[in-house]
């Protein structure tokens, strides 16, 4: 754990105290039941993100692909018939394709992160509102499907099974991430991808594959959405979530330029920004100034950061200078 | 200095420098120079790279301060100019590197930041009267494009001439053009040329800084040659000659620093051969060219001829736009540097910090970076074979650091490239390409990477070397393929080596 992430754990806890001091309901079991759900539904997300900033990319389509694969996984299984492990399946492949296309758009044709994405923003959202024809895709009355409900919505040992599985894949993308050989070369290439390329480093296969596991992690945090509000109206399901995903991470250390930031970070970044919702609902704070307090928030820790930073470097100037006086007076 | 033509000499220099010294920690850049630039009079200025032009520019433009010596400026003398005191004076400078912004038009370049405005509150640009004002500009410099014109769409002659509209544009007395033809086109230069003479006929001095002698020869009055900071000579109108600038350039003493060092090596098989290769910078300058395993090839020729271009070509980061690579005798077909770091041909780039290293790594992970999958078990990586690997090129090397796991951005030059040569070394080269591999690298470290070179030669390793340091092309080589213009104007072997022979191949023509 980096001495940034340590920061931002102890944030996280002072903030924590502060609301159950206020309103003790914060640790009532339900309510830190909902609130780990949904840092599992929005850690998952953001930890694809997560993989693309670190290339120096941005992936803006999120929130719209969560609707579209949303809604297209409750019509293949509660209209279509179509057995779940097998749409389960569709979904993520379908999740990968995009993601292949945005990476190959963006390493072969050159285009920016930011105009791709955004274009993939627009397109899978008007795709599913025709695809439903602006109508609500959802269960019909009675409709059940047990072993999908539990992995998705339910709880072992009174533990969210979505937060369950956003632990599961934080270890395994922690590994990939800070242990593989693949995980170098993300960061190399956020650095300096030219250095990275005159290394014999296929630069753009890696920048590829980084936004395949972004469309595979949005795709399965699409159908975990999906079963948990059961219902989804595609003009507005997953919105903004791109932008809940680019906070995680910011908070969580990473740098929009590529080449900066580790997974406990954008996990621990997620788990701010859902406490702050939580803050939000519990202090009675109108919440019509969610997002106000969100954007403060991220805002003030940026900036918090950003002057450590700066504070540290002229430190260790004043300390070379010290030293190196020191070493000419022995002379 | 013998002054032939009387016929300016009768009038008062606009500029005059009196020995001027300019050092550099442990260089002396400049060293007791003079000269002097009359009204309407073109200078020619050449030497070779690092002869002290560029101090003399920055001196001229007031950026950076002399040690001692006196500018004077028509008539008013000083210690050193300012950047604002050189403009002020009407001294303009057009780069080589053009700075134009290529998405503005004409008008709004020449006259940026002095915008003429409409009354009012608002300071609207006066588009009208802009164009009034550019439009005299542009005639003086026999422009063929309107001022609306964007930048972008302007071949690079016009684009020199649009900064020329705005020296002129400034009132200026001086226009200080540095290797302007160097990426010109032949009919482009022919105009750019005629340019400087309409300066001329309008009382404007130029300065024009050249490599290539032939078109200093067509429109210079008189030429300054400079050589280790120092005057080598002036030539006056009548003696201006190729021969004679060349003379100048490289010393009438040529130092026989060639110690025909050891016997001849027998030349080893071809390793990396390039037949009829076209790089995108000269599409239509083919280059042959073999490297020998057990040699160290030396390209010469001056800066912009066309041996970087060359060497991303050997790399597989640009594509060749014709013919064909071979190594040890097998075609090779280069998509990437992936490709080129397969096949075991390495490159040393000459920007370290843009392209040889990542800063904000490791040694150890610098070192590992080419050939990662070799450093981990299951594609995990695995630090402690990183640490092996970098510990081994760290001795071997003499790498100055606290560690392996120092981060490169804090060591100095010479320690940075021996990361990038140890990087490769860790690997198996067949072909070693170093593009400038000394640049901005201290006397000690360079002695070293001399040494390291001919270590991997006499290991079989051909070595291709890219250098603009005369003497280290000389002192290092086994062979000089010499570039003029995009193409190989001559292969020297051991027995023809001299500076005189360098140059005059670098310049095009053939040597003695």
């Amino acid at each position: 754990m980096t001495k940034k992430d340590l920061g931002l754990l102890i944030l996280i806890l002072v903030v924590g105290a502060i609301v159950a001091i206020i309103n003790p309901r914060f640790l009532l079991p339900i309510n830190l039941a909902n609130t780990s759900n949904l840092i599992g539904l929005f850690g998952i997300l953001s930890i694809g993100q997560a993989f693309v900033i670190i290339t120096g990319g941005i992936e803006l389509s999120v929130g719209s692909v969560v609707a579209l694969l949303g809604t297209l996984f409750i019509d293949f299984i509660a209209v279509r018939g179509m057995g779940w492990p097998i749409a389960f399946v569709l979904i993520l492949v379908l999740g990968a394709i995009i993601g292949l296309a945005h990476g190959w758009l963006i390493t072969r044709l050159k285009l920016q992160p930011f105009v791709v994405t955004l274009c993939g923003l627009l397109i899978y959202r008007g795709v599913a509102r025709f695809y439903t024809a602006d109508g609500t895709a959802g269960f019909a009355f009675g409709q059940n499907f047990p072993d999908l409900e539990f992995l998705t919505a339910g709880r072992s040992w009174g533990v969210p099974n979505s937060f369950i599985a956003l632990i599961v894949i934080a270890m395994v993308m922690w590994v990939v991430l800070h242990r593989s050989v693949f995980g170098r070369y993300l960061y190399a290439i956020g650095k300096n991808e030219e250095a990275a390329k005159y290394s014999g480093i296929r630069t753009g296969r890696i920048v590829m594959a980084a936004y395949v596991i972004c469309g595979v992690l949005t795709a399965l945090s699409a159908i975990y959405f999906a079963m948990y509000t059961r219902s989804i109206s595609p003009a507005s399901h997953g919105q903004f979530y791109e932008l809940y995903a680019i906070a995680a991470a910011v908070l969580g250390g990473f740098s929009l330029r590529g080449g900066e930031g580790s997974l406990i970070g954008v996990l621990l970044g997620t788990v701010l920004l859902q406490e702050l919702q939580n803050l939000v609902n519990l202090l009675g704070i109108p919440s019509s100034l969610n997002f106000a307090v969100m954007g403060g928030v991220i805002l003030i820790g940026v900036l918090v950061d950003q002057q450590w930073g700066v504070f540290r470097a002229r430190r260790r100037m004043v300390d070379a200078s010290r030293k190196s006086m020191a070493g000419a007076a022995a002379e | 200095m013998n002054y032939t033509d009387t016929s300016i000499t009768a009038t008062i220099p606009f500029l005059s420098l009196e020995n001027v010294r300019k050092t550099y920690p442990g260089v002396v850049a400049l060293d007791g120079f003079s000269m002097e630039v009359r009204p309407g009079e073109v200078i020619g200025l050449v030497g070779e790279n690092g002869a002290g032009k560029s101090t003399l520019m920055k001196i001229l433009g007031g950026v950076t301060t002399p040690d001692t010596g006196t500018i004077t400026v028509d008539g008013a003398a000083h210690n050193s100019l300012s950047v604002e005191g050189s403009l002020g004076s009407g001294i303009a400078f057009v780069h080589q590197e053009l700075n134009l912004f290529d998405n503005l038009d004409v008008a709004a370049n020449i006259f940026f930041g002095r915008e003429p405005l409409r009354a009012g509150p608002l300071r609207l640009v006066d588009r009208t009267k802009l164009r009034e004002m550019v439009a005299p500009l542009l005639k003086r410099v026999g422009a063929n494009f309107s001022a609306d014109t964007q930048v972008a769409d302007l071949s690079l002659a016009q684009q020199q001439m649009v900064e020329i509209a705005k020296a002129l544009s400034i009132k200026a007395r001086l226009v200080i053009l540095d290797e302007p033809t160097s990426s010109l086109p032949l009919a482009e230069t022919d105009k750019l040329l005629d340019v400087i003479k309409a300066l001329k006929a309008d009382g404007i001095s130029v300065i024009f800084i050249s490599h290539r002698l032939h078109e200093v020869e067509r429109v210079a009055d008189r030429v300054v040659v400079l050589r280790d900071g120092m005057l080598a000579g002036t030539l006056g109108k009548r003696d201006i000659n190729h021969d004679q600038m060349v003379k100048l350039m490289i010393g009438r003493m040529l130092k026989e620093r060639e110690k025909a060092s050891e016997a001849a090596r027998a030349p080893g098989a071809t390793a990396l051969s390039a037949k009829a290769i076209r790089t995108p910078t000269y599409p239509s300058r083919p280059v042959d060219l073999e490297v020998r395993r057990g040699e160290i090839l030396g390209l010469a020729g001056l800066v912009g001829s066309g041996r970087t271009e060359l060497a991303r070509v050997f790399f597989g980061i640009d594509a060749s736009l014709g013919g064909t690579l071979e190594l040890d005798g097998k075609p090779l077909a280069l998509g990437s540097a992936a490709d080129a770091v397969a096949q075991g041909i390495f490159l040393v780039p000459e920007d370290r910090k843009l392209t040889g290293i990542l800063l904000d790594l490791s040694i150890a992970q610098n070192i590992s970076l080419p050939n990662l999958p070799a450093h981990a078990k299951r594609s995990l990586v695995s630090a402690s074979a990183e640490a092996t690997t970098a510990e081994k090129q760290k001795k071997n090397l003499g790498i100055k650091a606290p560690s392996v796991a120092t981060r490169t951005g804090t060591l100095s030059g010479g320690n940075q490239q021996k990361v990038v040569l140890g990087k490769w070394l860790a690997m198996n080269p067949k072909v070693m390409i170093l593009d400038e591999p000394t640049r901005g690298i201290d006397i000690g470290a360079k002695a070293e990477i001399y040494g390291l070179m001919r270590a991997l030669a006499d290991a079989g390793v051909a070595v291709l070397m890219i250098s603009s340091d005369m003497e280290e092309v000389i002192g290092v080589s086994d062979r000089i393929a010499v570039m003029h213009e995009g193409h190989i104007s001559g292969i020297l072997d051991k027995d023809h080596f001299s500076q005189e022979n360098v140059l005059l191949l670098a310049v095009g023509k053939q040597p003695k």
